[in-house]
């Protein structure tokens, strides 16, 4: 079986609504995207929708959300029909996150190690000594260069960076088949942005998994994904190859891409999107 | 010509961490000079060294040609000004903007107080409907108009500004840019700017320093980065990360 054009991931008119007092806001209004095992990454700017789309296929929506879907299936799997229990045991182990800061993803009071442990461990039957040998691999992998201290040190010992690593070590020591990352390098340095990425890169094309990058930078996201769907006031605007940003149509995409400040190209003052209400109809 | 900033061998040391090993600056009047470098660089803690908010072991710093001594005065602050970069804990969480405006103009005794905080909502393009808002009715990119407003208000010639725009979308970002480079003309203001962003320091700055672990790696003026003229490796690496991720 061709594995490249299996759909892992399959979404059709998902809409996620928050009751608030002055009435129902819609956060997510109809996006609809499949995923193979593939690169695809998701931009748009704050309050776009495009975290509610993330969250509500990891069953992270708050409870007072009402979501709905036409289709919301993983691997064939309905994820708004199964029971919480089954959704737990999906979580973690087939479909991993990596949110947007470490400082506050990551448990302050419990060592780095003992996290990826348990992550592990509650998925998988191993014993502690292989648990423990599983997850020194695994920060090894990450390009954490002394893990055996690491796998010791607390959260707010590390930097940004390293958080981040052990983070991605901890979503990926189960071997999720999908992996949701919500602004994965926002909170770090251009160099470490990196490095971070590189080893995402890697690790995807390594072991054939289907990655949803989410961004609200659209240079960074065409660089590294394989496509791109872009979002407007939660409804996707446009959708395209990353190797297509050049030709991109929508306006919306367009001044995403013209607004970032690039070296050599003397613009004073920067073009900024000009929204038009029509866009989000 | 006097400088509008001049820090000399500026040494800051936190208990026994040394943040900063003797950095010296020139920073002329009208001019806009950019700080990059990674997080623990440096480039921060000079900023604040400069605004009085770290503590300086040795060295100097002048502004305007005159030195300053270990505590800031009031005529100090209405020369200088800082916007910080985190602009949801940069504004007090009850108090409206038009208080928030207030408070630098009631420190330093002004009575026209009402015609500047009109004006000073205009110049950043807030109109008066936010006047009595609170900051969490604002977005980020507003919150950071509001914040540029309370360093306007007193009228300085120099600006610090810490990151102002790395809390922000892309797209708030190229507003804020904007707004900061039409200030600058309109009022002739100095600016000294952090970013880790090269891209964003040759947009907005002439000249710019390199810094590295409390040191200055290079100084470099915003064209020689754009025709790459660099001659530290770390430099070089920053160049690279800026421009995007390139599958090895």
């Amino acid at each position: 079986m061709n594995r490249k054009t299996e759909t892992l991931l399959d979404v059709d008119d998902l809409r996620v609504t928050f009751p608030t007092r002055t009435g129902l806001i819609e956060a997510v209004r109809g996006v609809s995207f499949s995923l193979g095992r593939e690169r695809l990454g998701i931009v748009g700017e704050s309050g776009s929708g495009k975290s509610q789309t993330g969250r509500a296929i990891m069953g992270l929506t708050p409870p007072q959300a009402r979501i709905s879907a036409n289709r919301l299936a993983f691997d064939g799997i309905d994820l708004l029909s199964v029971s919480p229990r089954e959704r737990r045991a999906l979580r973690g182990n087939r479909i991993a996150m990596i949110l947007q800061d470490p400082k506050y993803s990551l448990d302050p009071v419990m060592s780095i190690g003992r996290q990826i442990v348990e992550t592990l461990r509650t998925h998988e039957k191993v014993g502690k000594a292989e648990a423990r040998d599983r997850a020194l691999a695994m920060l090894e992998a990450v390009q954490i260069r002394d893990p055996a201290r690491v796998f010791d040190l607390h959260p707010h010992e590390v930097s940004g960076g390293m958080g981040q690593r052990a983070m991605i070590a901890m979503m990926l020591i189960a071997g999720p088949e999908m992996m949701i990352a919500d602004e994965p390098t926002s909170a770090l340095d251009v160099t470490v942005q990196l490095d971070v990425l590189g080893i995402l890169d890697r690790l995807v094309s390594e072991r054939g998994m289907g990655l949803i990058f989410i961004s609200h930078d659209l240079r960074l996201v065409s660089s590294f994904c394989d496509r791109v769907i872009v979002m407007y006031a939660g409804k996707v605007v446009e959708q395209l190859k990353a190797s297509e940003l050049g030709q991109a149509q929508h306006p919306y995409t367009r001044g995403l891409l013209n607004c970032m400040p690039k070296i050599g190209a003397d613009r004073h003052p920067l073009p900024v999107l000009d929204r038009k209400p029509e866009w989000a109809a | 010509m006097t400088a509008a900033i001049a820090v000399d061998r500026l040494e800051v040391i936190f208990d026994r961490f040394r943040a900063l090993k003797g950095v010296s600056l020139d920073v002329q009047p009208g001019e806009s000079f950019g700080l990059v470098g990674e997080s623990g660089s440096g480039k921060s803690t000079l900023l604040r060294a400069i605004a009085g908010l770290a503590p300086v072991a040795s060295g100097s710093i002048a502004v305007n040609g005159k030195t300053l001594g270990p505590r800031r005065d009031k005529a100090f602050y209405r020369e200088v000004q800082m916007v910080f970069q985190d602009p949801y804990g940069s504004l007090h969480p009850r108090q409206t903007v038009d208080r928030l405006l207030q408070e630098p103009l009631a420190i330093h005794g002004f009575v026209d107080g009402e015609k500047r905080i009109q004006r000073a909502l205009d110049e950043v393009g807030l109109g008066n409907g936010f006047r009595f808002r609170y900051s969490h009715q604002l977005s980020g990119g507003q919150r950071q108009r509001v914040a540029i407003a309370r360093a306007l208000i007193l009228e300085p010639s120099i600006l610090l500004l810490d990151e102002p725009t790395s809390a922000l979308d892309a797209s708030v970002q190229a507003e804020v840019l904007n707004l900061l480079e039409e200030v600058r003309k309109r009022r002739k203001l100095t600016f000294l700017m952090v970013s880790h962003d090269l891209a964003i320091i040759t947009h907005m700055c002439e000249r710019l320093m390199v810094m590295q672990g409390g040191e200055a790696v290079e100084n470099l003026t915003a064209a020689d980065l754009v025709e790459r003229r660099v001659t530290k490796d770390y430099t070089r690496n920053l160049l690279r990360a800026s421009d995007g991720f390139v599958r090895a």
